[in-house]
């Protein structure tokens, strides 16, 4: 049992499904990404070496390429976010009725099976493989099953794929390049490479690019809203659950620690960028009318958080962003599953078709109002500990960042609970809103009490990626 | 030599087949022929040998080269037998032409002397002209077809006086004596000029800018197989002669010689990318994607020594996406006027096999992994950043980024549009090479090394 055999779980799971035919397919996915779910929960309890589960066969000769995977506590924190949240996206989809099931499943687990890749691959050709992969699933289940006019649409994930294969390929220059001087892709050589400090520049810049389109940092964040509003519930959810955070890994895992001269040189650009994106977000998301379009923008705010956490290069800010990250993925998922089912009764997104929902269904209101909370970060879910965590690293640097930085949650609460008060509270709405379903139910409690659990109790994830953490920084201040 | 021997006498029974009134038994006697010359071929690896005074000269490289030929005729032969069936009259000599035409390309990548490298360039190009203009009763075809012609021989003459300077400057028309003389100082510059004459003849031949003008008309003039015939066998085949004759004639070119290629690289690259974005006519889109690919590839010439298994890679990629692609597009505008992008319009609702297929090969193109396109993009580039021209790796991801606009641009229309006229009914034998040519692309990309090692 190593992480080959989850890897290959989800390929051939995605494989099966679309074997399995139309009818079939959600249970099968459903079941496969469960599966998933168990070996990493497996290898997270059983293994006491995380090492020992490495990977590396040689792969391709000329250029040298080797499959290898490297399984540390971040890359296995990370997989876990991918197999955790896969099946309840999966599940959170079964009330809708897709036309050809099969293919759309088959996608989502081929995604996960992508995604967990890029987490795990420690050759920079694997891993860019892996990273490019989870762009054609995304592509297809945002255009064949997404909203709104196809024309619209269209446009919207075009400029979507062009904007992110853009970015990669410049980061795949990079990766040629450090060939070039290293002889091989392997992660543990690149560590071993002295480059000059203009090399270190255009390397972290190529690598920038790449990571600020995914994340997205301001000013290369718009594609996003428009992607996410036109995207199905599944593909949003995909996306700013666990996608965008292969954006953020891999400025941990790749970025920082290949680069740490320039990191260290252009700290004050990249945290400038980041932090204005936490404002431009919050303040864009304060004027929003679409419900999807309102979380995509506070989702900007809040991953540029987490990126400026990264680029502090302090254990803080890195440990921090991991929490944040994890956090993030659940909340994020669950808010997009609420206005997912209040779509199911009302059949709109715009805010201000709805109100009146909580004395119709005190149940689903009590759940989303505790997702709402944990998004705006209070103390005792697990948001807050990653954002303030986050926001102590910042003041370390310098206390302004922390104080600007701050402004997302005082913005963040501001809009959100606005938000809540429009959708929710108000008059009894005249139209009927059946009440949660237990399926609805479920998905919902099991990412609460995954929230709850970890801001009253976050030491097992802080010490799974702490040994992480630590080998990184000691990478980044090589000198 | 073998090879190029059967392959002579396959044309000629293709030829004579119609007399003796086996037309029916001609395409699967040509498709087991090749497959048995293949067999051939390559048991002729890592045995090189000379022929007749060094007229041919079989090596690695041209076993390598050859056997591609050979699978890719395979494919486009076993197309033919449905695209011509309303044509029976004309069936043998079409068969017949396209073998010669393989003779032709064999013949370019084995040449040990430039006689029989122009020998070889001209059966090569006169099958093409018949070819092209073969629907004689289209006007298209017959301007596609004189077009070619004229230009073409424009091109052949300008190789020919290049061979003339080249012979005026050394005394010889053998390939390995050039190549010693070349080596040694004191060359008369001519020699430098007629080099330069054939590389210009060569670059007319892959339809690298600016000797591209002729490649939109003649491919969306000439019927659909002949276009997929030259936009991937006949483009592979120049491309690995073009290398052959560099590295033979002369291994240590000037600096001014890679400059010059590399301007020629990225002006092709953008040319044919920017002018994809604005056709609407599929053949056309392909002729423009053909020639910023052949941009891509002229990137090969700036590490002579080392590139060959690159470009093996890249040609053998570009030509396996290339025939599955146009197995898909031969098959839907089979019965239509037009090639436009709307006539693909719902293929993912009506033939979704088709469809899947031809959105990987064009994602292939698009250099996307796991596809091969994706790793020959990825070690030419590797490549050239070694020569020093990061600038030409700059250029090429700026202009994959574009080609993803029009490649796109058909998926969207397969998958995002309904059907507009009743759907045809899609012969099984274009499914099959489709099927075929995508799967050795992905076999390809899954497993590099198999053929990046073929050539070292």
């Amino acid at each position: 049992m190593d992480v080959t055999t989850l890897l290959l779980l989800l390929f051939v799971g995605a494989v099966i499904t679309f074997i399995a035919g139309d009818k079939l397919a959600s249970k099968v996915a459903l079941l496969f990404s469960a599966a998933a779910l168990g070996v990493t929960v497996y290898l997270l309890t059983t293994v006491q070496q995380f090492s020992s589960l490495n990977v590396s066969y040689p792969w391709i000769s000329a250029p040298k390429a080797y499959f290898a995977l490297k399984v540390d506590g971040l890359s296995l924190a990370m997989v876990l976010l991918t197999t955790a949240l896969t099946p309840l996206i999966i599940l959170s989809s079964f009330a809708n009725q897709f036309k050809s099931a099969k293919n759309f499943y088959a996608l989502v687990l081929f995604m996960a099976f992508a995604m967990a890749g890029t987490f795990l691959a420690a050759d920079g050709l694997l891993y860019y493989i892996f990273w490019e992969l989870a762009l054609i699933p995304i592509y297809f289940i945002a255009l064949l099953w997404g909203n709104d006019a196809i024309e619209a649409r269209k446009k919207a994930v075009l400029k979507f794929f062009i904007y992110t294969l853009g970015g990669s390929l410049f980061m795949l220059v990079a990766f040629a390049y450090l060939y070039h001087k290293a002889g091989s892709f392997l992660l543990t050589d690149l560590y071993q490479l002295k480059l000059s400090s203009c090399e270190q520049t255009w390397i972290f810049f190529a690598f920038f690019l790449a990571y600020a389109i995914k994340i997205p940092v301001i000013p290369f964040h718009t594609w996003q809203a428009e992607v996410y509003q036109k995207a199905p519930t599944v593909g949003t959810m995909l996306l700013s659950g666990i996608m965008l955070k292969m954006g953020l890994y891999s400025v941990m895992r790749w970025q920082l620690p290949i680069a740490p001269e320039a990191a260290k040189t252009y700290m004050p650009l990249v945290l400038g960028l980041s932090i204005a994106g936490v404002i431009y977000g919050s303040i864009v998301a304060l004027r929003q009318k679409d419900l999807k379009k309102l979380l995509a923008y506070s989702s900007l705010a809040h991953v540029g958080l987490i990126a400026a956490g990264c680029y502090t290069l302090t254990y803080d800010g890195l440990s921090g962003a991991v929490s944040q990250m994890i956090a993030h993925g659940f909340v994020i998922v669950g808010l997009f599953y609420a206005a997912e089912i209040i779509y199911r009764r009302y059949e709109t997104r715009t805010i201000a078709d709805m109100g009146g929902i909580r004395t119709q269904t005190p149940k689903f209101t009590s759940l989303f109002m505790i997702l709402v909370l944990a998004s705006v970060a209070l103390p005792g879910t697990y948001n807050f500990v990653g954002e303030f965590t986050v926001l102590y690293s910042l003041s370390q640097i310098n206390v302004w960042y922390a104080v600007i930085g701050g402004t997302t949650i005082i913005l963040g609460a501001y809009y959100m609970l606005k938000m809540f008060q429009n959708v929710m509270l108000g008059e009894t709405n005249a139209k009927l809103f059946a009440d949660v379903t237990v399926g609805e139910t479920v998905v919902m409690v099991v990412l609460i009490a995954f929230l709850l659990f970890f801001g009253l109790y976050p030491k097992p994830l802080l010490d799974l990626v702490n040994p992480s953490i630590q080998e990184i920084l000691t990478q980044i201040n090589r000198s | 030599m073998n090879t190029l021997i059967a392959i002579s006498g396959l044309g000629i029974f293709c030829l004579f087949a119609e007399i003796i009134n086996l037309r029916k038994a001609i395409v699967p006697v040509a498709v087991l022929g090749l497959i048995a010359i293949l067999g051939i071929t390559v048991s002729e690896f890592d045995h090189p040998s000379a022929w007749y005074n060094n007229m041919v000269i079989v090596n690695n490289f041209s076993v390598a080269f050859s056997s591609l030929f050979i699978v890719l005729t395979i494919f486009i032969l076993a197309m033919s037998g449905d695209f011509y069936k309303d044509k029976p009259s004309k069936f043998s000599d079409f068969i017949a032409i396209k073998i010669f035409l393989l003779a032709g390309a064999v013949a370019m990548v084995s040449f040990g002397n430039l006689s029989m490298f122009f020998l070889g360039i001209e059966i090569l190009s006169i099958s093409l002209y018949i070819l092209a203009g073969s629907d004689r009763l289209s006007i298209l075809s017959n301007e596609a077809g004189m077009k070619y012609f004229l230009l073409g021989s424009f091109a052949s003459g300008f190789i020919l006086f290049g061979i003339c300077l080249v012979y005026g400057a050394t005394g010889y028309f053998d390939v390995a004596e050039i190549y010693a003389l070349s080596q040694g100082a004191g060359l008369p510059v001519w020699f430098y000029f007629g080099i330069a004459m054939i590389l210009i003849g060569m670059l007319f031949k892959i339809a690298a800018a600016p000797f591209h003008f002729w490649a939109p008309d003649v491919y969306e003039g000439s019927p659909t197989l002949v276009t997929a015939t030259m936009s991937t066998l006949a483009k592979v085949v120049a491309v690995a002669t073009l290398y052959k004759l560099v590295t033979s004639l002369n291994a240590n070119m000037p600096h001014l010689f890679q400059v010059v290629i590399v301007a020629i690289a990225i002006l092709t690259m953008a040319v044919g990318n920017l002018l994809a974005l604005r056709q609407e006519n599929v053949k056309r889109m392909m002729a423009f994607s053909g020639i910023s690919h052949a941009g891509f590839m002229l990137l090969a010439l700036l590490s002579l020594t080392t590139a060959a298994g690159t470009l093996f890679y890249y040609t053998a990629a570009y030509a396996f996406a290339g025939i599955a692609s146009f197995a898909v597009i031969t098959s839907v505008t089979k019965n239509k006027a037009t090639q436009n992008v709307s006539d693909f319009n719902g293929l993912g609702k009506t033939n979704p096999v088709l469809a899947a297929v031809l959105t990987m090969s064009l994602l292939s193109m698009a250099g996307i992994p796991i596809f091969a396109g994706f790793f020959a993009k990825f070690s030419l580039f590797t490549q050239t950043i070694e020569a020093g021209y990061l600038v030409a790796v700059i250029a090429g991801v700026i202009s994959s980024i574009i080609s993803i606009g029009y490649y796109f641009k058909l998926i969207l229309a397969m998958y995002n549009k309904d059907a507009d006229a009743e759907t045809t009914s899609f012969p099984w034998v274009y499914t099959v090479v489709a099927v075929l040519a995508i799967a050795l692309n992905i076999g390809m990309g899954i497993y590099p090394g198999c053929m990046f090692d073929l050539l070292k």
